[in-house]
């Protein structure tokens, strides 16, 4: 109990001393999610919408799969990248590895499918709501998706909030792409893992509590920003 | 203006195009015309023409298939069998004509942007878009709430939105598919002043409705569905005078029609 209480003044105190090393690692952690976000969203929110509105051979099949593709484990994620960008691999010219983007591409793959799964059931449902409108008005497949993904918008932030509530907490993927490099591509999570391993227990505790503290302050400030609570439920 | 020589100019219009725009929509024609669905026909064998004016009234008891036949003229619902047949192509029909749902669908926006919708997505400019749109909002009673959701209006507001979303483009001819049902006395007489409005500015009118006399004070035709057939085709006086058959002169009568 001592433990818990010691690790919750330690957070008090990294965050108030200004602590230059923390200040890194969240910098870090946010570079590397917000961007794998981004890139997650502009893939999976697209695809779930036209997962929605086209009707295809196999739909059932694909949907399927990307349903069970958000239950990928990071872990095998995080091989999977490293074979790709290991100096032997396809892609290893590019020297990506141990480096923040290895970091973020690894972060897509395990996101995109989450992001794009939501939407998909958030559009899916809006599409059955207009879908007799927007073909009576003669709307091109690009405007329908267009429309729903507008119109769907908060439904879609709580996918990209899903996404990003995933990426902030992952670490078995980003420890073996990233290497957990100190001034390099050291993020709260590996950072945690790395405290714990070395049995400075209060200072991984307080490092999880600014964890938690910025998923919940980057969730209240896109809330805030959007005017979630506050606008009209239309 | 046609709308697609609004869109495109009417210089820049291929020369077939110009020629199609310029073309009245109307006659209609359907020939045989069946829907069926999973084996079990819901609509046809059907003959008939709507004409270049007027209002054609579509009644008949439920399940006589009176939606089913509009939504097979504006295209929403697949033709099995026969022909519909518009007077220039159907890609340049679908562009003027519009329906109006007998429950409303609203966009999860507001009022001022449902009745703009269909001009941006024609390619107006969302300003004027939006100027026109606050125009029609005032026009049918819905200047006070430009700004506010959709979704959360009444249910005459609502038809009455869908009224000047459907009618912004100007099409030449309007579907819609019991509009004033559930709605009460004022509602309904608000919205028939709007149909009349849009009528003596030139948009043919297909409307279905069990409202006796609501069709009798708007039709100037009327087709009697019953059992997915056109069991009778009149001029409404001739019809409402003198039916044709025991099924529309029970249903007029106001007798329980099965």
């Amino acid at each position: 109990m001592d433990s818990i209480f010691q690790g919750l003044g330690q957070a008090v105190r990294l965050i108030f001393t200004l602590d230059p090393d923390l200040y890194e690692i969240i910098a870090m952690s946010l570079r590397v999610t917000l961007s794998a976000v981004a890139i997650a969203s502009l893939i999976g929110l697209p695809l779930g919408a036209w997962l929605a509105v086209n009707r295809f051979r196999h739909r059932r099949a694909t949907i399927a799969v990307l349903n069970a593709l958000m239950g990928l484990p990071p872990v095998v994620v995080g091989l999977f990248v490293y074979l790709l960008l290991s100096r032997s691999g396809p892609f290893g010219v590019l020297g990506l590895l141990f480096t923040p983007t290895a970091m973020i591409i690894a972060q897509v793959i395990i996101i995109t499918p989450l992001i794009a799964s939501i939407a998909h059931q958030a559009i899916r449902d809006l599409w059955a709501e207009y879908h007799d409108l927007l073909i009576s008005m003669n709307a091109t497949r690009g405007q329908r998706i267009r429309s729903l993904l507008w119109d769907g918008r908060r439904a879609l932030l709580t996918a990209m909030l899903a996404g990003f509530g995933r990426a902030i907490g992952e670490v078995g993927a980003i420890m073996i792409v990233g290497g957990s490099i100190e001034h390099s591509t050291r993020v709260l999570t590996t950072a945690i893992a790395l405290e714990t391993s070395k049995g400075n227990l209060e200072f991984a505790l307080g490092l999880g509590v600014v964890l938690i503290a910025l998923a919940v302050a980057v969730n209240l400030l896109i809330h805030t920003l959007s005017g979630t609570e506050r606008a009209p439920a239309w | 203006m046609s709308t697609l020589t609004g869109i495109l100019g009417a210089t820049d219009a291929p020369a077939g195009l110009r020629e199609d725009s310029a073309r009245p929509l109307l006659p209609l024609r359907l020939e045989g015309a069946v829907a069926q669905v999973r084996g079990r026909v819901l609509v046809g064998p059907v003959d008939l023409t709507i004409t270049r004016t007027g209002v054609t009234i579509v009644m008949g008891p439920n399940g006589s298939g009176k939606t089913t036949l509009l939504r097979l003229m504006h295209g929403l619902q697949r033709l099995s069998a026969g022909t519909i047949r518009w007077n220039v192509p159907d890609d340049v029909a679908r562009e003027r004509q519009a329906y109006v749902f007998q429950a409303p669908i609203m966009m999860r926006r507001s009022v001022l942007d449902n009745i703009a919708y269909p001009l941006i997505l024609h390619g107006v400019a969302r300003r004027e878009a939006r100027a026109r749109a606050a125009d029609w909002a005032e026009r049918v009673g819905l200047g006070a709430a430009l700004q506010r959701g959709a979704p959360v209006l009444s249910g005459g507001e609502k038809q009455k939105l869908a009224l000047a979303r459907a009618l912004i483009r100007r099409p030449e001819i309007l579907f819609l598919d019991e509009p004033c049902a559930n709605l009460d006395g004022r509602a309904m007489r608000e919205i028939e002043a709007i149909l009349l409005d849009a009528r003596a500015a030139g948009t043919r009118i297909v409307m279905a409705t069990h409202d006796m006399g609501q069709a009798r004070r708007l039709a100037s035709e009327v087709v009697f569905l019953y059992g997915g057939k056109v069991h009778e085709s009149a001029e409404a006086g001739a019809f409402f005078e003198a039916p044709g058959t025991p099924e529309a002169e029970a249903f007029i009568n106001g007798e329980i029609v099965e």
